[in-house]
């Protein structure tokens, strides 16, 4: 049995109709739905969100924190995805969402602005040192990475490993408040307004770092209703700081806009999970060797379009554009002293990621060889129209099913049908004159079935027998 | 253990160049599943590949056959088309026929073979002008 793995949502039996709409949207095959209810498959979630917005019910819920949660640190620093200034007015700035939060009460809120330009140039930095013939891979969205882990685990040697612009912004806030309230690190909550679940997955059981230096993500979704009367508020206060966000610090909260300082020739952008699909599968194939920076988004139109915010993402999207053009340049940066930093680690990832042992589930080339060809001949009988009504996403998924022990062929309501036709020709036969008369009523006394029972829950194996 | 191997066969079209890939990308993802070691898979893919758009841009027809066992992945595909009348100059890095249309899709470096070989524990090619060319790989299996 694998390791279990930290999964940003989960599944409300009480409110899950069994529709299939989660099984059917899936996109890595990770839902299955028995005795009426869907569930996810541990090994296969990537946390990607897809079922959340699927559910017409509210059966999947993400498992970000709730504010009341935040009461147990003594003072809190709310860190907004870029994505969050998207999400309001044109005339809403990002000045003015920061005095909302602080009115919503948080201690602090920190601007990822900074950070932003600071990976930008540790990326540099390290694509200037090392090239082999591939691309590297952004790792900053959670989600991409463990599609990787699941189902690319070749590639994992080339995520980028460079700290999320998140992560730094967390530490650095963390350290200016250290520095000027005297309090322990474990008082001081850094808070990551997050427009998907996939980040509670990256503060949780984040690839690649001991631990994360965000301790709570609430979402977008969750703060809307505080926000929308708190923004109001405070711009009736009129006392709005400087502009805490810069130009940079936009494009990452979407896609098809690459960090500007990098050469646009070196680098591609890619957003929407199947496209990234389909990215992977280029790479793999060694076709995208002469990229130094592929930068993947699992949101279709990057983070503005995640699954926990409220807008419509193209309207989102065009207030980033927007918002990256009327903000002021990125914030000043000593590049020198920025190298520094880099190279005594501190962009870096510590740890090496690792593989999911559910993507190698047969330790030996020859034991998967068997399982397959089990599998092959299952599949062989299943109708392949995909319908779901065994509970598992494709006719191939339900055979893979079947041959590990972990769904029984009469799921299939083909496999069952099939199984009546042949009963119902056994009976016909029986009764028939030209029929071998035996005894049926001897045949199910046989069974061991009461009188009134009709004889076919036992004529099974008979009807089997016969062919 | 005898008979232990699965074998797939996939076709290729000449001049298609909207699928082309779609033969090396399924042997891949089931590659995947069998749960292939990650450098095997990755050579496998590789090769595979440039045999395929060698198919898509040089041949009429084409078919892809894979048989994976314990020990190893092998990968035949024979075509119908030009052939290749010097195969030792086909081999050099570098060397190529393509038109400038393949070079501006980014084909045509003259890499395809070259990589084929570079990617594969045993490769022989064979070629008929006139008839068609077949190419054969081995990437053996490392003990676990």
């Amino acid at each position: 049995m694998a390791e279990a793995h930290y999964h940003s949502l989960t599944f409300d039996a009480s409110r899950c109709t069994a529709c299939l709409a989660c099984l059917r949207g899936c996109p890595t095959q990770a839902v299955r739905v028995t005795g009426g209810r869907a569930r996810m498959l541990d090994d296969r979630c990537i946390d990607c969100g897809a079922c959340i917005t699927l559910c017409a019910e509210g059966a999947v819920r993400p498992l970000t924190s709730s504010l009341a949660e935040l009461t147990q640190f003594d003072y809190t620093i709310a860190i907004p995805s870029p994505a969050l200034y998207t999400q309001f007015e044109s005339d809403v700035s990002p000045g003015v969402i920061h005095a909302a939060l602080r009115r919503c009460g948080f201690d602090d809120v920190a601007s990822l602005s900074w950070s932003c330009g600071a990976v930008t140039h540790a990326i540099e930095f390290v694509l200037a040192e090392r090239r082999n013939g591939y691309p590297w891979i952004s790792g900053f969205c959670p989600t991409v990475v463990r599609l990787i882990q699941v189902n690319y685990p070749d590639l994992i040697d080339h995520i980028l490993p460079v700290v999320a612009p998140r992560e730094v912004a967390a530490r650095e806030a963390k350290r200016k408040v250290m520095a000027k309230t005297r309090l322990a690190a474990d008082r001081i909550g850094a808070v990551y307004v997050t427009p998907c679940s996939a980040k509670m997955v990256s503060i949780i059981d984040h690839p690649g770092l001991d631990r994360s230096h965000i301790d709570s993500v609430v979402s977008i979704r969750d703060l809307y209703h505080l926000l929308k009367p708190a923004i109001r508020e405070a711009a009736d206060d009129g006392i709005v700081r400087s502009e805490p966000e810069t130009a940079a610090g936009m494009s990452w909260a979407f896609s098809t806009d690459l960090p500007s300082s990098l050469p646009a020739e070196d680098t591609l952008s890619v957003a929407g999970l199947p496209n990234v699909v389909r990215m992977l599968d280029d790479i793999e194939k060694g076709k995208l060797g002469k990229y130094a920076l592929i930068e993947c988004h699992a949101c279709p139109e990057g983070c503005v379009s995640g699954a926990l915010t409220i807008e419509n993402q193209y309207v989102a999207r065009a207030r980033a554009i927007r918002l990256r053009h009327s903000l002021r340049e990125d914030a000043p940066i000593d590049r020198a002293d920025l190298l520094k930093r880099h190279q005594a680690g501190e962009f870096l990832l510590t740890r090496p990621i690792g593989a999911w042992p559910g993507a190698a589930p047969d330790r030996d080339l020859a034991g998967a060889i068997t399982r397959m060809k089990q599998r092959e001949r299952i599949r062989a009988y299943l109708p392949g129209i995909d319908c779901g009504a065994c509970g598992a996403p494709t006719c191939d998924a339900f055979a893979e099913d079947v041959a590990s022990e972990q769904a029984e062929e009469q799921a299939c309501i083909f496999v069952r049908q099939r199984q009546i036709e042949g009963i119902v020709k056994h009976l016909a036969h029986l009764v028939s004159p030209g029929g071998a008369v035996t005894d049926s009523p001897q045949t199910a006394a046989g069974c061991g079935q009461p009188d009134s029972l009709p004889a076919a829950s036992c004529a099974v194996p008979a009807a089997k027998g016969h062919q | 253990m005898a008979g232990q191997e699965i074998r797939r066969s996939y076709v290729i079209h000449g001049g298609d160049f909207a699928n082309g890939g779609r033969a090396s990308t399924a042997l891949k993802d089931l590659l995947k599943v069998l749960a292939v070691p990650a450098d095997v898979m990755r050579r496998v893919a590789i090769a595979s590949y440039e045999a395929e758009m060698n198919v898509v841009m040089y041949a009429t027809r084409g078919t892809m056959n894979a048989a994976i066992s314990p020990a190893s992945v092998s990968v035949t595909v024979e075509d119908e088309g030009p052939g290749i009348p010097d195969i030792g100059l086909a081999m050099q890095e570098g060397w190529s026929t393509a038109t400038h249309e393949m070079r501006e899709m980014g084909f045509g470096a003259g890499m395809g073979l070259p990589n084929m070989r570079r990617n594969s524990d045993q490769f022989e090619i064979s070629s008929e002008v006139g008839h068609g060319t077949r190419v054969w790989i081995r990437v053996a299996v490392p003990e676990r």
